[in-house]
């Protein structure tokens, strides 16, 4: 029986979009402190793209994100403690400490793998849809990119194959309007990306990616096109990215005036909820998502670097 | 049952014997159910269809990335890259993507992919359709590199590679396609990363691999006229490389030539040379030298072309010189 993709959000959804959030401003807590290295790029303002299409999928389904992962990884199901302890490099990360926030992978909940490429993971959601439908699975992929991967070739390519052997693909465009440091406007004369799926004959659509009631049902009626044989989908989520393109970005051209309550996800689905007369079902959820996740973040800490041995292990299958 | 089959042939018959042992392999490449420009693949799409041999758009880059998604998921892909320079193409999802995703998800992850090279010189194909690039993958960690001479190893590399639990370059030599040797009818894993000693001598270790194999056991050959013994070992897996083989073969003939078809500077006989004085410096009686292509780009000109490439008298030379300098 093909499951049909939830298109409802309720009060578990601004949960997971808290621990997104809590997770990511611990995140920037911790490296502020010297306690996490390396490029960290964070999602704060974007998590309603995350957590609607993730929670629309189902835990077969395989997602594929890009250097800006931790929202898709937890709203797919992984753990922050393990996902902190890969930020900090220790073992007992998802990855014993070798990929680090841009190369996250937690295979077991079908978030397979990030990349720091940018539009690197596009090919690699058409290779699992491909073997989904060439085997007659019916598993999804989806893949998530920012408005930068449009200017790619590889994204090119891969619209037009996936549109080719409508493969079962749900490509989710985070268009915050930045590409690294610099507005979409520098990068292209095409102002809606969505444009380019047209082209190629694939269905899509723009949207507001900052409120989830509007990304969940997208997110469902793509998903659900997919796994009953009706080929790829683009969505383009028009979303804002609170913070600059990584942590102790010099440049940071956005900053406390973006943050705009009126854009912010979780503001505006709170709102939703307590309009929906939900407001019962409310409480306590971000202070006891602080709590889990100031208590994942301190037991990563705590946890053992790799050893010296784990430096050469994994460079390819053991004999 | 053996048989006398050209070395195209002994890829073909790998490759139906594969798609037929094993449910999750499958070809993708440009033209693939065609046969592709030299019919490695002819007849595959009649007798296991367009799921299991897909032909793709001229889009290298995607369809590598495809084909690791694919293997992230299960299958054995095994993609063919109609010329070794288009690789190019594709570099990021080979280097950044196939090579690096066990490492960095911790084993979480492997990529059992093949990915079938054609390339080298010959028939004036000129600088973009003619390289040998097996360095610039021995260097990238993750990567298996194997390039088979004979056609024994034409199919057994390529059984090993498509069993194999990690991304292999597999490097065909357009000049050899048309060579002839015993094939089997079940072919078996060549193991990779072993050498093959193709010629016993204890004058000289001749190192070569791919299509100057053959060159080197011709100038063996006639160097044999002369008296002198020329050991010449087939590199056949340029990732990992036999460095057991090599050692005890320079150890014994205290003298080293390195053949390759590609450019010299920064290439594999580099590797070999450095790995050589490593592990066996003390043995070593004169100046290693290496055999390979100028620092050029491949000419289209067929006068030009000869001269490029290495051939049997410039193994000879480098011999000679190896026996003459000390």
């Amino acid at each position: 029986m093909v499951v049909t993709a939830p298109a409802q959000s309720g009060p578990e959804d601004l949960e997971m979009m808290w621990r997104i959030r809590a997770f990511e401003e611990k995140a920037s807590e911790l490296f502020a402190r010297g306690k996490i290295s390396g490029l960290l790029h964070l999602a704060i303002g974007q998590e309603a793209t995350a957590v609607g299409v993730c929670g629309a999928l189902q835990p077969t389904d395989r997602v594929f994100s890009g250097h800006r992962p931790h929202g898709h990884a937890i709203a797919k199901g992984a753990e922050p403690g393990r996902l902190f302890a890969e930020l900090a490099g220790r073992r007992t990360g998802y990855c014993g400490g070798k990929g680090g926030s841009m190369h996250l992978a937690a295979p077991e909940v079908g978030f397979v793998t990030a990349t720091g490429i940018v539009a690197g993971n596009l090919p690699l959601a058409l290779g699992a849809a491909l073997s989904s439908k060439c085997r007659g699975e019916s598993d999804v992929a989806a893949a998530f990119f920012g408005d930068g991967a449009a200017q790619t070739g590889l994204f090119h390519e891969c619209l037009n194959l996936a549109s080719l052997w409508q493969l079962p693909v749900v490509l989710v465009c985070e268009n915050n309007g930045f590409a690294e440091f610099s507005p979409l406007s520098a990068h292209t004369v095409v102002e809606r990306l969505a444009d380019h799926a047209d082209t190629y004959g694939i269905p899509t659509e723009t949207i507001d990616g900052n409120d989830l009631t509007v990304v969940r049902p997208a997110a469902a009626a793509a998903i659900d096109r997919a796994r009953n044989g009706g080929g790829p989908s683009f969505l383009e989520c028009l979303t804002h990215r609170l913070r600059g393109h990584y942590e102790g970005d010099p440049t940071l051209k956005r900053g406390a005036a973006a943050r705009d309550e009126a854009k912010d996800p979780i503001q505006r689905f709170t709102r939703f909820l307590h309009d929906a007369a939900r407001s019962a079902e409310l409480e306590g959820i971000e202070v006891r998502v602080r709590a889990e996740v100031d208590q994942a973040a301190e037991e990563a800490l705590a946890a053992p670097w790799p050893e010296r041995d784990d430096l050469l292990t994994n460079v390819v299958a053991q004999p | 049952m053996t048989k006398t089959i050209r070395y195209i042939d002994a890829i073909s018959s790998v490759l139906r014997q594969e798609l037929e042992r094993d449910d999750d392999v499958f070809i993708l490449g440009e033209d693939v159910s065609y046969g592709g420009p030299f019919g490695a693949t002819a007849g595959l799409s009649a007798s296991f269809g367009p799921t299991r041999v897909i032909d793709t758009p001229i889009s290298e880059g995607a369809v590598m990335g495809l084909a690791v998604g694919a293997a992230l998921s299960g299958r054995r892909p095994i993609v063919e890259v109609m010329f070794a320079d288009f690789v190019t193409l594709a570099m990021d999802q080979l280097v950044n993507h196939a090579a690096k995703i066990r490492y960095m998800t911790d084993g979480q992850l492997s990529v059992p992919m093949t990915i079938r090279v054609q390339g080298g010189v010959g028939g004036g194909f000129g600088a973009q359709h003619s390289q040998s690039l097996e360095a610039w993958f021995l260097h990238v960690p993750g990567l298996k590199v194997v390039a088979p001479s004979s056609v024994k190893d034409a199919a057994g590399l390529l059984v090993a590679a498509i069993r194999d639990d990690d991304p292999v370059v597999y490097l065909e030599h357009r000049g050899l396609y048309w060579t002839k040797g015993l094939g089997a009818s079940d072919e078996t894993p060549t193991p990779i990363g072993t050498a093959a000693v193709v010629r016993s001598g204890s004058d000289v270790t001749v190192v070569a691999v791919s299509r100057m194999v053959g060159v080197a056991v011709s100038a063996a050959e006639k160097l044999a006229e002369d008296d002198i013994d020329v050991e010449v070992l087939d590199l056949r897996s340029v990732a990992p490389i036999d460095w057991a083989t090599v050692d005890e073969s320079v150890r014994r003939t205290r003298r080293l030539v390195v053949v390759h078809e590609a450019v010299v500077t920064g290439g594999l006989g580099a590797e070999l040379v450095a790995g050589v004085h490593a592990t066996a410096f003390e043995a070593l009686i004169s100046p290693a030298v290496r055999v390979g292509a100028p620092w050029a780009p491949v000419p289209a000109s067929p006068f030009l072309e000869c001269l490029y490439a290495p051939d049997t008298d410039d193994v000879i030379a480098a011999v000679l010189k190896t026996l003459h300098e000390r």
